[in-house]
């Protein structure tokens, strides 16, 4: 290797320089908030008086009795699980499609990923009024069709979905990640396959599939922990479509409607920065942080190509 | 990598016709094969752009109708009122949010790019003990939720340094690393071959300069994809400045004063679809003249490997 300077001290000197914007950030805005975070983990502490130590006290709280944790810990796992397979599915799909276009691919590729760009609570707000049960746009267009639509973020059954559509309207960048995949696979495999008459399917199956597992693999991990860190969008719906009037400091109830759209994150704000139950809220960010931590070590144990092209 | 660009110019080619030089019933059978194919992928795909691009014509359609009409079910305005957009312009705050949200991801990009720099290198490029163990924790802080350490760093910040009320909570962090673009930035510079620092060093050029003279203008690609994403990650961001700036009004950002504005408009949809349109006009003006950056900043991250 090539870098090397005359000695060694030098060079570990020069390591560390160049990682210490890294290293300083780790450690004061990461190992410490999280070492702070088991901490107060178990402390009573309203952030006014002095934190006082009650042991496993707001663990059991959590677990045991707090009315909210039940919902947002179902929310959270059914929106990773259905959000997350819908996304890779639909992904995959928009990538073979705009594959195998001929004609205007740019244009394409542009309309399909644009919604991706558009912020998140303006998306929000934009698909709370296209959903409007009684003036949004889109249950005008079923209402001409003959279709009576649902309520949509007003139904707590139609919430969920609701904002997985617009998670869905929002892929393009998993679009542009298989599309990439999809043409790094080698065309003589195609040719070889067609020779052996393999059909569409069968090409899919045992060329395009095994090629590109690795980024479907990639797309789940990763997809897994963005929707464990589910947020704005879910408490922006709940709260234009709760149709209430929210000046800065009013509370109100989480999750409108019925809870349906509570996420874990979400609870860990209204515990932390509305009832000032630091200890509670502490201990919910713990459980996102574990599964978390599982899922990323699931990530790298892989080898999905994070830690791929080390040399 | 493979290279993508999203322009919008049609990319030209001969598919349907011209397929085949051959003649014969099996060659015209295999064309017209071809041509139904082609057919059908476009029309699936005409259908899906339409799904895609109607809530963008619906936002569009209903910020310019009447304060009445908007609150109808109707799809298409009666009459223009291009004054919904001055209205919304002339909302108390709306220019403070903007210049907030400018601030914000203006001053938040800048830090990024500078901290990330030196480190990215130093991981792709240095070798030393301990560097699989500082990948692997930079992939670690990239995964992890921001609600897991938000409430001590809340408390440094408001009870140490008095900052609450302010966006600088979220911006002073941003000159120490950010995971994400210390990741693809090294991702990018891994492609860059060694033999251009070797040949540096032998030229006589130390680290510092290697990196400013020889690899930064290589990089440009990269920095301007990490530029761009935490650009737009600090425009979109709603959680760090609820955090943090909720309740000083006057330090709103646009993604936050948005969902407030529409609490206020209650009943005017027109005028919270003009909002929404002109929180997302940034986003898309960018794109539209740093496409191939980005493509490749989001292929960059998952197709390495």
């Amino acid at each position: 290797m090539a870098l090397t300077l005359s000695n060694p001290a030098r060079r570990r000197l020069r390591t560390l320089g160049f990682l210490s914007p890294w290293l300083i950030g780790f450690s004061v805005f990461f190992a410490y908030p999280l070492i702070a975070t088991v901490y107060f983990s178990f402390m009573h502490y309203n952030q006014i008086q002095k934190p006082d130590f009650v042991g496993l006290r707001n663990w059991r709280y959590v677990f045991e009795q707090m009315p909210l944790f039940g919902p947002a810990l179902w929310n959270t796992l059914w929106l990773v699980v259905v959000m997350v397979a819908l996304r890779v599915i639909f992904g995959l799909s928009l990538g073979l499609l705009i594959t195998k276009i001929k004609t205007g691919a740019g244009f394409f590729r542009t309309a399909f990923y644009l919604p991706y760009l558009a912020p998140p609570v303006a998306a929000t707000v934009a698909f709370v009024f296209l959903l409007n049960p009684s003036t949004g746009p889109v249950n005008e267009v079923l209402a001409h069709l003959g279709i009576t639509g649902p309520n949509w973020f007003n139904d707590a059954a139609w919430a969920k979905p609701s904002l997985v559509m617009l998670s869905l309207w929002g892929i393009g960048d998993l679009m542009v990640i298989f599309m990439a995949a999809l043409l790094d696979v080698p065309r003589e495999q195609y040719e070889a396959a067609e020779l052996d008459g393999a059909g569409a399917w069968s090409k899919f199956r045992y060329v395009t599939w095994p090629s590109i597992t690795p980024i479907v693999m990639f797309a789940v991990v990763t997809g897994v922990v963005q929707t464990m860190q589910y947020y704005t969008q879910a408490l922006v719906a709940g709260k234009i479509a709760s149709g209430v009037s929210i000046g800065p400091g009013s509370v109100i109830q989480p999750g409108y409607p019925d809870h349906s759209t509570l996420t874990v994150p979400q609870l860990v704000y209204s515990m932390g920065f509305q009832n000032f139950n630091t200890g509670a809220a502490c201990v919910l960010s713990l459980v996102l942080f574990a599964i978390a931590m599982a899922v990323t070590m699931l990530l790298m144990r892989k080898r999905s190509g994070l830690l791929a092209a080390e040399d | 990598m493979t290279s993508t660009t999203l322009s919008p110019a049609p990319t030209p080619t001969a598919a349907p016709a011209g397929a085949s030089r051959q003649r014969g019933p099996a060659a015209a059978r295999a064309r017209r094969k071809r041509v139904l194919h082609w057919i059908a992928v476009h029309c699936v795909a005409i259908a899906v752009a339409l799904l895609f691009i109607l809530p963008f014509v619906f936002v569009f359609l209903t910020s310019v109708m009447s304060d009445s009409q908007a609150m109808s079910g109707d799809l298409w305005p009666d009459s223009w009122h291009w004054e919904n957009y001055k209205a919304v312009f002339e909302t108390d705050g709306f220019l403070d949010w903007w210049k907030n949200s400018l601030l914000y991801a203006g001053l938040g990009t800048v830090f990024t790019v500078c901290s990330a720099i030196p480190v990215a290198y130093a991981l792709a490029k240095f070798r030393f003990r301990g560097r699989r163990t500082a990948m692997i924790l930079v992939i670690s802080t990239m995964m992890l939720p921001p609600q897991v350490i938000v409430i001590p760093m809340y408390l440094v910040w408001a009870q140490q340094f008095h900052l609450s009320g302010t966006l600088w909570p979220l911006i002073i962090p941003m000159a120490f690393g950010d995971a994400y673009s210390i990741f693809l930035l090294r991702q990018f510079l891994l492609t860059i071959p060694k033999e251009y620092i070797e040949s540096a060093k032998v030229d006589g050029c130390g680290e510092l300069r290697t990196l400013l003279k020889i690899i930064v203008p290589m990089a440009k690609p990269g920095i301007a994809a990490i530029a761009l994403f935490q650009f737009f990650y600090c425009w979109n961001d709603y959680f760090g400045p609820q955090i943090y700036a909720a309740q000083n009004p006057a330090s709103w950002t646009l993604s936050y004063g948005l969902e407030s504005f529409k609490s206020a408009h209650s009943v005017n949809w027109n005028l919270t679809m003009a909002a929404t349109l002109l929180v997302m006009a940034p986003v898309c003006i960018v794109f539209f003249f740093a496409q191939k950056a980005f493509v490749e900043g989001v292929t960059l991250t998952g197709v390495k490997g």
